[in-house]
């Protein structure tokens, strides 16, 4: 009897397995599909890309792709100011906000309580209110259009990036820091050398984010660095996007360039980006 | 705890300093500015010229139409898909784990351009891979840039495909911090899984769900890039314009910095209202 039941039970179970595997193989695979297709596109000549025949295979034109994209716009000079333009702005972000999350966490101040709300209200706030002034103040005022500056500095505010250094820094054990305290240690010595590297984990998920952040944005860098030699990569791509005389077969080998590397990073670090994602709403 | 004001502030002055100056600075002037005519040299207080002209512009009706439009209809299906992602992602039945997060999760690293681009050439006329699929098993092929319908259609897509995943990452993690003897306690007690989806973990869910529902509309109701390039700039015939896109449209192309600006805080107003109703649904039950 004890036997029949728990095997009926297992054929439920396997036939519920079976159902789940059912629905979720087709919806993986067409998730999937537009990342292949892009890999699939820019290893074609263009004329095999406009040609009525269905390809779903690998074609050996990748190289010739890159010197078409090339020819159109200096993609190899524009993703050199991304990769650039990501590092410094990582480092600093990395170091701001927790340098900021650690003030939150680990001492009681006056204006606290304000400094807390700013963030937590910036969070739903639409960078569009932000845009306009901070693009009159950058390129007018300051004059640092088509500047590394312009595309470092502004962005290094950010909201969940604190909030997650501030819930990093107040689950460490107090005693911790109350020990070197007693021993004499100054503050920023603590922050730096007994804090920050006990935070490595939180601190390589915040890094990977404000990477991938600084590698993928557009709408800033599109603004403020129109000229041709201070494009970032996602710009200079973009500029050719809607031209008629131009190589897709190129323009996908730029989205292959821009996209390979951070897919390869993401299977080689996925637990670190999805506790950085994750970190935004689980609080 | 004794006040460290000094040392507390120093560790903040470097993003206090970025914030003022690039933040709370902008915030207050693009207000300003949304009361000045902008376009004689000096700046002139005017207060009701851009807030006038955008309560009687169809350009801006349009744009706040087509918004909306896309945010009721792509924001639930997507935040449904991500909370059918995450739930079955985290069936302890699922073999080959890690090939369907990566499926799921890896549009959240595809930048906007180059997913843009991808979309755009699937979805041609002549040559994109999607008509000639339809062809393949007989259906008719579809303009999907010339009419607007399916031209609204691709750019809902797009952003599903590239989103949904990101939220389903948000939605695995509450998942996970559900204590499991709830579960086991109303499988003892003969209750079904699917009751068991709607009993316990929605509830338990909630927060979370109207948390990612609340970044979806403000990310969407910011939409730019998609009708900048996948429909070619809001086509056709504005067909796909948004708002996000109009503000770019009049800030940067016009360089009509107080109607933009306008348009930036009538954005802000919708984003304050969804946040309120967000405060309203996850109140505490007296």
């Amino acid at each position: 009897m004890s036997s029949r039941s728990s095997s009926s039970r297992s054929s439920a179970r396997l036939g519920r397995s079976i159902a789940l595997h059912l629905f979720l193989a087709p919806l993986a695979l067409i998730w999937l599909f537009p990342l292949w297709m892009m890999v699939i596109f820019s290893t074609m000549p263009d004329r095999g890309i406009f040609s009525p025949s269905i390809e779903l295979l690998p074609h050996g034109n990748f190289l010739d792709n890159v010197s078409n994209l090339q020819r159109d716009t200096n993609f190899i000079g524009a993703i050199g100011i991304s990769v650039s333009v990501a590092v410094t702005y990582t480092f600093l972000s990395v170091l701001l906000t927790s340098m900021a999350g650690w003030a939150l966490a680990r001492y009681q101040f006056f204006g606290k309580g304000v400094v807390v709300a700013i963030i937590l209200g910036t969070i739903t706030l639409p960078y569009a209110v932000v845009l306009i002034p901070q693009f009159i103040m950058v390129a007018r005022d300051f004059k640092l259009a088509n500047t590394w500056v312009a595309l470092i500095v502004p962005p290094l505010f950010n909201s969940l990036g604190v909030l997650f250094m501030r819930q990093s820094f107040s689950m460490m054990p107090g005693d911790l820091f109350d020990a070197a305290r007693v021993e004499g240690v100054k503050e920023w010595r603590i922050f730096l050398f007994v804090a920050l590297p006990l935070a490595r984990p939180m601190l390589a998920a915040l890094a990977i984010i404000l990477f991938l952040a600084s590698w993928n944005n557009y709408l800033w860098p599109l603004l403020i660095n129109s000229k041709p030699g201070a494009m970032t990569a996602p710009v200079a791509l973009g500029t050719l996007i809607g031209l008629t005389k131009v190589s897709w077969g190129g323009i996908m080998a730029g989205a292959v360039m821009l996209t390979v590397p951070m897919l390869v990073v993401f299977v080689l670090l996925q637990r670190h980006f999805v506790a950085g994602i994750a970190a935004g709403a689980i609080k | 705890m004794r006040y460290q004001n000094a040392t507390a502030y120093r560790f903040l002055a470097p993003y206090l300093l970025i914030f003022s100056i690039f933040w709370l600075w902008p915030i207050i002037s693009s207000f300003l500015i949304s009361f000045q005519a902008t376009r004689t040299v000096p700046w002139r207080f005017a207060p009701s010229f851009n807030w006038g002209r955008l309560i009687g512009d169809p350009a801006f009706f349009n744009a706040l139409k087509n918004t909306l439009l896309i945010l009721v209809i792509q924001v639930p299906v997507m935040i449904t898909l991500a909370i059918v992602m995450a739930v079955l992602l985290n069936s302890p039945l699922l073999k080959a784990r890690g090939l369907f997060r990566f499926a799921f999760f890896a549009p959240v690293v595809v930048g906007e351009v180059a997913y843009s681009a991808v979309f755009r050439l699937m979805f041609n006329l002549d040559y994109g891979i999607i008509n000639k699929l339809l062809n393949s098993v007989g259906l008719p092929r579809i303009d999907w840039f010339s009419n607007v319908t399916p031209a609204m259609a691709v750019i809902m897509i797009a952003v599903t495909w590239r989103w949904a995943g990101y939220n389903a990452i948000i939605l695995l993690a509450g998942l996970q911090s559900i204590p499991q003897d709830v579960y086991e306690a109303a499988t003892l007690d003969r209750v079904s899984k699917l009751k068991q989806f709607f009993y316990i973990t929605l509830p338990l869910l909630k927060p979370i769900i109207v948390f990612c529902a609340v970044l979806s509309i403000i990310g969407t109701m910011q939409l730019f890039t998609e009708p900048f390039l996948i429909t070619e700039r809001g086509g056709p015939g504005g067909g796909t314009e948004t708002l996000g896109l109009l503000l770019y449209r009049q800030g940067f192309r016009s360089l009509n910095f107080g109607y933009a600006s306008a348009i930036a805080y009538t954005m802000a107003g919708l984003a304050i209202a969804i946040s309120l109703a967000q405060l309203w649904l996850t109140r505490d039950p007296k």
